[in-house]
């Protein structure tokens, strides 16, 4: 039986070498143009660090940057609380998943996995138990005779992260690893890729431009824009309560309300008057005045929508009207686009298919239908004065 | 049906080396196994005589030369092309590099090799400068020997090298020395290790290219060579015009051919063979 829990977790990562990584404002230009700002952050021991953010945001070039192939303009990096960046990448105690893998083509996948260790000179003996017990590890011992040239995609990649593990780093780089797969192996590779962080223990840095593969498996994650950081939180906290528009909209889907607060009622609730979509009550996550300008998010899963207003909604919802623009029927839920007011964006609301969808009342195109949402599933991410 | 154009398409190129390198080299086969005439020429009876009269010390050491003029020129220009492909394959002004290696392409052969003659000559700038400068009292000899010959031949011949092996790298993958160093390999290591096996082809290339032609060469030893470091070229240049022996000559052709088609073969194996 596998034990669980943070205890079990916490047992292994004091059992293995691994690093704690701490990065201290840095910044990164390329000339003119800067491709970090000031970022900082702490890396747990053995965590599953991820960073996510839209092409271009500069999530390479801080893992060049960890891994040593970029030097930054400011700032400083540290395992353990020791600075790196003296040494050359061939010196840190980390290793880097590429993009593509790079994998060397004129070695086969045991002499890839290999590399590492010949470079050290260790006995042939050591190294082929060593390179047996990472290929297992991947379950790709069967293809040790392989050319890279010869593998699929998933194998590929398993290759790369034996070959990336025999080192038995202290941190393991993963830049977009899964970008270049289907989408099947890919959830199939992640799931496999947490398996194997469970198992090693070691830190995992993992970059990718995908919300879902971030959200599912790391225990921090790193939203960056720009070049900057926007919010740092677990999965649950950066899709919930996102700490700015950009977080919003990045995360999921959302639909994004403008208003004022017209009064604030009690010490957590207040009323919203919202020029595009009328007046409703809110709960105030963060103290505000009134009169501030305020943003709201409401997750389209949060908003219920019906034919009729149902007769025993509970006290505490807002109730909005609204004609069905368009609709997309995606099998496990339907994805309506509702307009509520006439020049604003239509509202999005998902409606899951929990019952036998044919016997569900139907709600398609043109029809006038009626949204709710409770008050404490709207979200402020911005207040201004 | 699809018609087969594959004959039309080959045609011409079949009948060009049909024409003027099969037709020529059996000609020049034939014409060892014959006699030879009076005042050139060739009698037409079966004869060994001009293979007979290639062993020879005389002749063995001018193929011994050619031999040791073509592979330490044919090491010199790779390994002095690897590193100037590789900065030009890394640099960001590659036109403007690759340019510097062609132009001397635009002035004729003769006239460079001449210009290495009046730099190394006894009155040559280089005894001038050295004799200026109070170096040396008198000019040294720079010509005239087997140093000259590889020199000269380093300087016409090196582009060959350069330009395949320039392209080979400028497809490498630098992604990978990058992975290299990640997994605790050093700069020098990464490309020794990986960029060199990944860039074999460049390399059969740059070898066959330089070693071909120089070991072929007779107009630079007859220029900057002296009798001493005569190769294989010049001898069969001169049974041809002086001593007139035509199936000497031809015999020596033979030689230099199949000399040139072992060494080839021989390297193309064992390039072959590292591949699988
Ligand atoms: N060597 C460089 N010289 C100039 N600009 C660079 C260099 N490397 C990166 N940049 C710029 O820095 C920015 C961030 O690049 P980076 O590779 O970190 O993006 P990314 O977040 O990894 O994007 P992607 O998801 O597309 O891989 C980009 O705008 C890029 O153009
Ligand atoms: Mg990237």
């Amino acid at each position: 039986m596998r034990q669980t829990g943070a205890a079990f977790h916490q047992q292994r990562v004091d059992s293995v070498k691994s690093s704690q990584v701490t990065v201290e404002n840095v910044s990164k230009s390329f000339g003119d143009f800067s491709a970090l700002k000031n970022a900082s952050l702490t890396i747990a021991k053995g965590g599953f660090y991820s960073m996510l953010g839209p092409s271009g945001c500069g999530k390479t070039t801080l893992l060049r940057i960890i891994g040593g192939f970029e030097t930054p303009t400011e700032g400083d990096v540290c395992f353990d609380g020791v600075s790196i960046l003296p040494l050359p990448p061939n010196k840190r105690q980390v290793n880097t998943i590429f993009q593509n893998y790079a994998l060397f083509p004129h070695l086969t996948v045991f002499e890839n996995v290999a590399f590492p260790l010949r470079l050290k000179k260790i006995a042939a003996a050591e190294i082929k138990r060593a390179v047996q017990e990472n290929l297992e590890l991947v379950r790709m011992e069967t293809e040790s005779k392989k050319y890279p040239s010869q593998l699929s995609g998933g194998q590929k990649q398993r290759v790369a992260i034996a070959r990336a593990l025999i080192n038995q780093p202290r941190v393991l780089l993963l830049d977009e690893p899964l970008s270049a797969l289907d989408a099947k192996l890919r959830q199939h590779m992640l799931l496999e890729l947490d398996a194997i962080h469970d198992k090693v223990g070691i830190t995992f840095i993992y970059v990718t431009h995908d919300q879902a593969e971030a959200l599912s498996v790391s225990d921090q994650v790193c939203v960056l824009n720009k070049g900057e950081i926007q919010q740092i939180g677990s999965p649950a906290e950066i899709y919930e309560s996102p700490a700015n528009e950009f977080v919003a909209r990045f995360i999921g889907e959302t639909n994004y309300i403008h208003g004022t607060i017209a009064a604030v009622t009690d010490n957590e609730h207040a009323l919203f008057d919202s020029p595009d979509y009328g007046n409703f009550t809110i709960y105030l996550d963060k103290k505000v005045q009134q009169g501030s300008k305020v943003a709201l998010t409401v997750r389209p899963e949060k908003i219920r929508v019906a034919p009729e207003k149902p007769d025993n909604l509970p006290p505490d919802v807002n109730v909005l009207h609204g004609v069905v623009e368009d609709m997309i029927y995606t099998g496990f839920q339907t994805k309506y686009f509702i307009r509520v007011s006439k020049d604003k964006e239509p509202l999005i609301v998902f409606r899951q298919h929990v019952q036998y969808f044919m016997d569900e009342k139907p709600i398609s195109w043109k029809d006038k239908v009626c949204l709710w949402w409770n008050t404490k599933d709207s979200f402020m991410v911005e207040v201004s004065k | 049906m699809r018609k087969n154009y594959g004959p039309i398409y080959v045609g011409p190129v079949a009948f060009w080396l049909c024409a003027f390198l099969s037709v020529p080299l059996l000609i020049t086969l034939s014409y060892s196994f014959l006699a030879k005439g009076l005042y050139g020429g060739v009698e037409p009876h079966f004869s060994l005589a001009a293979y007979r009269s290639l062993f020879n010390t005389a002749v063995l050491k001018v193929l011994l030369n050619t031999i040791i003029i073509a592979v330490l020129s044919t090491a010199l220009m790779v390994g002095l092309a690897l590193p100037t492909a590789y900065y030009i394959a890394r640099s960001s002004q590659k036109n403007l590099l690759l340019m510097l290696i062609i132009i001397p392409f635009w002035t004729n052969f003769l006239i460079r090799i001449y210009a290495w003659i009046t730099i190394l000559g006894s009155n040559g700038l280089l005894n001038s400068f050295l004799m200026g400068v109070g170096l040396t009292d008198g000019p040294i000899q720079f010509l005239y020997n087997r140093g000259a010959i590889i020199l000269v031949i380093v300087y016409t011949t090196i582009p060959f090298a350069i330009f395949p092996l320039y392209s080979t790298i400028e497809k490498f993958d630098f992604s990978l020395i990058e992975a290299a160093m990640d997994l605790g390999a050093s700069k020098t290591k990464a490309l020794w290790k990986i960029m060199i096996p990944n860039i074999r082809s460049g390399i059969t290339t740059a070898v066959l290219f330089t070693f071909i032609p120089t070991f072929g060469n007779f107009a630079v030893p007859k220029l900057v060579g002296g009798t001493s470091s005569w190769m294989l070229g010049n001898l069969i240049e001169r049974e041809l015009n002086i001593t007139r022996n035509w199936p000497l000559a031809s015999s020596m052709s033979v030689v230099l051919t199949f000399v040139t088609m072992l060494a080839v073969l021989f390297f193309m194996r064992s390039q072959n063979k590292k591949e699988l």
